[in-house]
């Protein structure tokens, strides 16, 4: 135990020096902005700064900006926090979840107010408030819909589920919340899943090509969809036993479902390691510039 | 009272959506309950950001084990909040340059867009890059090629993962013409374009089925899971 942590101290302190010393050298895991005046008030100007290339910093305007360069050495070790997970269960990779929870709770709870309770719910019944205040593109005169009264009330229920007692009250909103998903699903998934579906389904067997010629291919690719999604469907027909007839169709139903659930895991499998690539891309190009795929660095 | 008038409302909102899906005159009442939706929405995340503080703090206050990774998430959570909330570091745009409180939110350089861009963004997607290691690491242990149905899916999903790389498209130049078709990258479009669509398409429709049928057990009261078993 004591080797295996010295060897990892030794690696971690190894590491740091060659970041270090790179930082130093390289001057890598900068990030440079660009000052652009978009108003000129009382106050003075109004300026927005916008993240270019590094090998854009000797243009003008252009000057390294402290808080993004922070932030991605910041982004670099919470990377690197996450992957260490692989090596099993650390403090390092804890303390990046931990902040994980707490930001992207907070990040949600921060997105719904200002997109929902701010753009929907207050604008309806305060909007002489909102206009004056957050939403200054509010049209003049615009009256309050007292109908938005009700889901402010459901919402002050829905609430009072934190309260020690009364709990059966938030059952009232929660109770819309349930209906309005059932209803709305009932119809969008009949529409979109059953019958859309079914309506891409109804394929000619026999295809010809532009030229008038039988298409071999096209008419086995459209036989072979039919066939297949009725195989899938009698293998999910347990109203009648699958013996005989129907259980030799479920059988080829299982095959199918077999090569789907093959093609859908290797499909995942694949989409993640694009996620890794991405990952691995930020680690080397955007903060060690080890490699330069988008030409970022060019010149320098 | 408890559990009617919560029945009574979820069937009213459920067919009043219904409703407005095929009669024009109530298409009005199904857009406003839409609205009334996402409000309730936004609050539950109210509400879950709440139960995330109150079990935090209790966990912190009683000393269990990892309350300092508590403390972490509460931090976190409430600088999100704050910077979130406050606009902290928004800028006034072009439309209204006196106005700070009128600009978007996450706009870039604010801080709730650098806690975005530098913190959740690489932790997200992060943690999603991991599971590339645990799906195969799991795979690898569970799947076993003991019947002819099973190695029909790990031989799918071989040449999948071998036709979404480099090698699949590879294979093209090595093989005879007129067997190209053979190639990993021909053999993967094959496989998604006619057997996984015609099984995601019977799973699809399966789902559609299930989800309506669940559905109207919802609003006819039949399934009244949602209220729970209690009386309070």
């Amino acid at each position: 135990m004591e080797r295996e942590k010295l060897f990892w101290t030794a690696l971690m302190l190894l590491g740091g020096l060659f970041l270090a010393g790179r930082a130093a050298m390289v001057g890598n895991g900068r990030v440079y902005v660009q000052a652009e005046t978009i108003a000129e008030t009382d106050a003075g100007p109004v300026v927005h700064h916008r993240g270019v290339p590094p090998s854009q910093r000797s243009e003008a305007n252009v000057s390294l900006s402290w808080p993004r360069t922070i932030g991605l050495w910041v982004a670099a070790f919470c990377t690197l926090g996450i992957m260490s997970f692989v090596l099993g269960d650390n403090p390092f990779y804890k303390l990046m979840e931990s902040i994980f929870v707490g930001v992207s709770a907070a990040y949600l709870m921060v997105a719904g107010f200002w997109d929902e309770l701010v753009q929907n719910l207050f604008k309806s019944i305060v909007p002489g408030l909102m206009r004056n205040s957050f939403l200054p593109g509010l049209e003049e005169g615009l009256q309050p819909d007292l109908t938005y009264l009700a889901p402010l009330l459901m919402s002050i229920m829905m609430l009072w589920r934190l309260a020690p007692k009364g709990a059966w009250i938030a059952r009232w909103p929660l109770a819309f919340f349930i209906g309005a998903t059932a209803g709305f699903r009932l119809v969008s998934y009949l529409e979109s899943d059953f019958v859309q579906q079914i309506n891409n389904t109804i394929l000619p067997l026999i295809v010809y090509t532009a030229d008038e010629s039988f298409d071999v291919w096209g008419s086995l690719r459209n036989s072979l969809v039919v066939v297949g999604v009725l195989l899938g469907l009698v293998y999910f027909f347990f109203s009648v036993p699958h013996r005989g007839v129907v259980g030799g169709l479920a059988r080829g139903g299982v095959w199918l479902l077999m090569i789907t659930f093959g093609a859908s895991f290797g499909y995942t499998v694949m989409g993640r390691i694009a996620l890794l690539a991405d990952r691995l891309q930020f680690l080397f190009d955007d903060w060690l510039w080890l490699i330069d795929p988008t030409m970022q660095r060019m010149g320098m | 009272m408890k559990r009617t008038v919560p029945m009574i409302i979820a069937a009213t909102t459920g067919f009043v959506l219904i409703m407005s899906h095929f009669i024009p005159l109530s298409e009005e009442w199904g857009s406003k309950a839409m609205q009334w939706f996402n409000v309730l929405a936004a609050i539950a995340f109210v509400l879950g950001g709440s139960n995330l503080m109150r079990m935090n703090l209790q966990k912190i206050s009683d000393r269990r084990p990892g309350w300092g990774y508590a403390a972490v998430t509460l931090i976190a959570f409430l600088v999100t909040l704050s910077v979130g909330l406050l606009k902290v570091g928004v800028q006034p745009t072009s439309s209204f340059p006196t106005n700070a409180w009128a600009a978007p939110y996450n706009q870039e350089g604010s801080s709730l867009w650098w806690l975005y861009e530098y913190l959740y963004k690489p932790l997200a997607s992060t943690m999603f890059a991991l599971l590339a290691f645990f799906i195969a690491s799991a795979a690898f242990r569970a799947f076993r090629a003991k019947n002819p149905e099973a190695i029909a899916l790990l031989s799918t999903a071989f040449i999948v993962l071998m036709g979404r790389t480099y090698v699949g498209g590879l294979m093209r130049d090595i093989l005879p013409r007129g067997m190209e078709w053979l190639s990993f990258d021909s053999m993967t479009n094959y496989i998604m374009g006619v057997f996984n669509l015609a099984g995601m398409r019977a799973i699809t429709i399966g789902i559609a089925l299930g989800v309506a049928s669940t559905s109207l057990k919802v609003l006819l009261g039949v399934d009244r899971s949602y209220l729970g078993s209690g009386d309070d």
